[in-house]
């Protein structure tokens, strides 16, 4: 069949699109073009993703694409699997609607940069889900975090430049130690392949070190405890829907490297004192993420913490995929993960839409000076709360789903005691999301310092991510079909060492 | 660590750490770094398949040099996506206008505008007669000779840089970024890149993949307009730090 | 073979002169530049790889060429933002701490 045979070439039209996007934004000189053009490809990216996952679902098979048909080792390859394309979904659906949403956030002056280096970003993303080559990743990591920082550095304030440049600093570093990861894999086995290095790769001391080093640079960019004292400022200084992709997307893009690194390239390398060092520094982000957003003074303060807190969750992948003395890896435990990563992109991105438009209207986003919120913008009120019952893990949010996985996983491998973890975890989580609204349903009323119209059009982005994020909790069946049924092929099958 | 950065001009700078974090922190690497030569002594390296591979199928690629071959046909996604890295940059660095930026009153409305006011000593001007064509010339052959020996697309781009910062520091001519043309010259190291992965699927089938009889050609072009966009990234990145109001008046109270 | 491994020992080295200035010096230029003598160390230990007696392999060049590239782009966006909070002037050694909700 036709269709059949063009389907592969979807793999690189998926880095193809953003990076057209980029380049036709940078050449376009009116505003209302650069919008309009970005906007259908935002549209084209969400179909040529929604044909990647009907592909994987409906054949079950996951998809090889030789770049100039060398085929690795010696050319690169693309590769999509259930769980790339997952991502892939998930980061160009919240791409479309955040688009949307910046299609009017941005003035003319902003929008010059903007766009160009939004579309790079997302290139940069796309390719880190698709890439099957260890320094391909690594040229994709950069376009990735160069155009972060950039993003990040839009703001132009004194605050917004020092972060920015701290996320530089560190992305640059952490970069650098993934890099020397690869070159000592190199070394050792003479391939950048990763499905080649999931084969050969052995349990020697040299594995292990740039396992380590591998690790070491991405946990930096993912942000876990203690490697996070970059994100707040990054995230809370940059514009709303760059905070909103940052929080949603870019943190879980180098997560998903670690999971593919630990699970499948390096596998034979890894050893349960390492998988349990992770889960514990997931754990203490957990609670010290919570306490932290529990006593920040700012809106967007607060909704970056509570990112950190939530990077922890997904780290108790770690301990809870390996039973106790077993080797193989528990598929349900990476389900609840990549549900959770599901989850919190869409309710985080939410957040911060909301606290854009507060910001945008208050002229601040100090907490204490949101009395009365409600009246004023409700909307932003009702994004932040619905959002904030995912976040919490009420059912039936994608966020209860999320973590009852996780529950039952933690159960059936004997490992109760992560469960306690996450329940306080829930439980700060409502303290602090308690706290905003109740100060926004306080009696008294603080008039925004600058007034300026509420644009209902923008708050209803942020809403429609907010139900997405609850709805995806009814969708429970259909999303865990899709997970289960493409996760054994890639991790288990392809990876050959399991 | 990184929580506290300072941008002084002083360089005496007050340490965060006291003496003994920095030498518990001196010690930890050199740790680390006898551990990592170990690693290094103690393991074999890996038998060269892939060189053996690449040496192989260099008749195939359409240049002679080994790295080119790499670089430009073997893994040219690599160096497409390194191509968008300089671009973030470009991007980064451009301003919607950069009227306020510079004082001189150069015309904004040319990419590249002369000032003739402006006094230039008749012996720079007489040395640059020389070396603007040369350094264009050797950046020519630098991307000629690519194919065969050492050389390229940013060893090229690099050399006409190098022009065009000579022609920058003379103080005569002014560039102008926003401009479409100047925008243009930017991107078009990627746009060629990307319409040859075009080009090249309806040709062949395979996104990247090049006609055999021409891959020399196409790879020659690939490499020209890399070499135009590498160069004017370059030189922008340079401008546009000149172009900034002269620091040094900002430092005094 | 001890020629190589004399390479990748002294990029060894770099590496942790650069990782100890990166994590020790508070100056953003000195971090910089620490960061970039870090990259050098790992640019050597990858063109280390590349002998293997008759056979040169070139992947490690062109991988490093990349690298270099990389590298100069992202140590251009942290001088550019370097310069524009220089720029804007006042304190330049104010202490910006992310913890300071």
């Amino acid at each position: 069949m036709m269709s059949d045979l063009l389907t592969p070439l979807l793999l690189p039209l998926m880095v193809a699109t953003p990076l057209i996007a980029a380049l036709v934004s940078i050449l376009v000189g009116s505003k209302r073009l650069r919008v309009g053009i970005s906007l259908l490809f935002a549209i084209l990216q969400v179909l040529i993703a929604l044909g990647l996952v009907l592909f994987l679902s409906t054949y079950q098979s996951a998809i090889r694409y030789e770049l100039g048909g060398w085929g690795a080792p010696l050319g690169i390859d693309l590769t999509v699997d259930g769980l790339s394309a997952l991502m892939l979904m998930l980061s160009s659906v919240l791409v479309l609607v955040l688009s949307l949403y910046s299609s009017q956030y941005f003035s003319h002056q902003d929008s010059v940069r903007f766009w160009p280096l939004w579309w790079l970003l997302i290139a940069g993303l796309n390719a880190v889900f698709l890439a099957a080559d260890a320094f391909n990743i690594f040229v994709a990591l950069e376009i990735m975090g160069l155009s972060a920082v950039a993003l990040v550095s839009l703001g132009g304030s004194r605050a917004a430049l020092m972060s920015a440049l701290r996320y530089a600093l560190v992305g640059l570093l952490g970069s650098l130690l993934y890099l020397l990861g690869v070159a000592l894999l190199y070394r050792a086995y003479g391939t950048l392949d990763l499905l080649m290095l999931s084969t050969v790769a052995d349990h020697n001391p040299l594995t292990w070190v740039s396992l380590s080093l591998i690790s070491l640079g991405l946990l930096l960019k993912t942000a876990l405890l203690p490697l996070h004292f970059w994100l707040p400022a990054a995230h809370s200084s940059a514009p709303a829907p760059v905070s909103a992709v940052l929080s949603a997307l870019v943190v879980k893009a180098s997560f998903y490297l670690l999971m593919r690194f630990w699970f499948d390239v390096l596998s034979p390398a890894t050893n349960e004192i390492g998988m349990t060092a992770l889960g514990v520094l997931g754990a203490v982000a957990i609670i010290w993420g919570c306490v932290a957003a529990l006593r920040a003074q700012r809106l967007k303060l607060l909704i970056a913490y509570s990112t950190v807190a939530q990077i922890g969750y997904l780290f108790l992948l770690f301990p809870l995929a390996t039973a106790s003395g077993s080797s193989m890896i528990n598929a349900g435990t990476i389900a609840a993960v990549v549900y959770f990563i599901l989850a919190h992109a869409l309710a985080k991105a939410a957040m911060f839409l909301a606290a854009g438009d507060i910001q945008s209207y208050y002229g601040h986003d100090n907490i204490n000076k949101l009395k009365g919120l409600v009246l004023t913008l409700p909307m932003a009120v009702a994004t932040f709360a619905i959002a904030g019952v995912s976040l919490i893990g009420l059912p039936p949010s994608g966020g209860f789903i999320a973590k009852w996985l996780l529950l039952e996983s933690a159960i059936s491998s004997g490992k109760w005691w992560w469960a306690v973890i996450m329940l306080m975890g829930g439980l700060l989580a409502a303290l602090y999301i308690g706290k905003v609204l109740s100060i926004a349903f306080n009696q008294d009323i603080d008039r925004p310092t600058v007034h300026r119209p509420a644009q209902n059009r923008s708050a209803f982005y942020g809403f429609t991510l907010a139900i997405l994020a609850v709805f995806c909790g009814f969708n429970t069946e259909w999303v865990l079909n899709l997970l289960e049924v493409q996760f054994e092929r890639p991790l288990m099958t392809s990876g050959g060492v399991q | 660590m990184f929580r506290k950065l300072i941008l002084s001009e002083s360089l005496s700078s007050q340490n965060e750490m006291t003496l003994l974090t920095r030498c518990a922190l001196a010690l930890v690497i050199s740790i680390l770094t006898i551990g990592l030569s170990a690693a290094l002594i103690l393991s074999p390296k890996a038998e060269p398949v892939l060189a053996i591979e690449a040496l192989d199928k260099l008749a195939l690629s359409g240049v002679e040099n080994p790295v080119t071959a790499v670089l430009l046909n073997f893994r040219s996604y690599d160096t497409l996506l390194e191509i968008a890295v300089l671009l973030i940059v470009a991007v980064t660095m451009s301003t919607p206008s950069n009227k306020q930026m510079n004082q001189s009153a150069a015309d904004t409305s040319r990419w590249l505008s002369v000032n003739d006011a402006q006094f230039v000593h008749p012996i720079l001007t007489a040395l640059l007669r020389w070396l603007i064509p040369l350094g264009i010339l050797l950046s020519g052959y630098l991307l000629w000779t690519g194919a065969y020996l050492p050389g390229g697309a940013f060893q090229a781009g690099a050399v006409l840089t190098g022009v065009g910062v000579a022609l920058a520091v003379a103080g005569r001519h002014h560039f102008t970024w926003h401009l479409f043309i100047a925008r243009f010259v930017l991107t078009v190291g990627l746009i060629a890149f990307v319409a040859m992965a075009a080009g090249n699927a309806l040709a062949t089938g395979i996104v990247l993949q090049y006609p055999i009889e021409h891959a020399g050609l196409i790879i020659l072009l690939v490499e020209l307009a890399a070499t135009i966009s590498i160069a004017a990234i370059l030189l922008m990145l340079f401008t546009q730090i000149t172009a900034l109001p002269n620091t040094s008046e900002r430092l005094k109270p | 073979m001890t020629h190589d491994l004399l390479f990748s020992i002294t990029g060894v080295v770099l590496i942790g002169i650069g990782l100890f200035g990166s994590v020790a010096s508070t100056h953003i230029i000195k971090k910089l530049i620490a960061i970039n003598i870090m990259g050098l160390g790992i640019f050597m230990i990858f063109l280390s790889t590349a002998r293997h007696g008759m056979i040169t392999d070139p992947i490690p060049h062109a991988v490093v060429l990349t690298g270099i590239v990389v590298a100069i782009a992202g140590t251009s966006l942290c001088l550019w933002l370097a310069l524009k909070i220089h720029l804007l002037g006042e304190d330049t050694t104010e202490e910006v701490n992310a913890n300071d909700v």
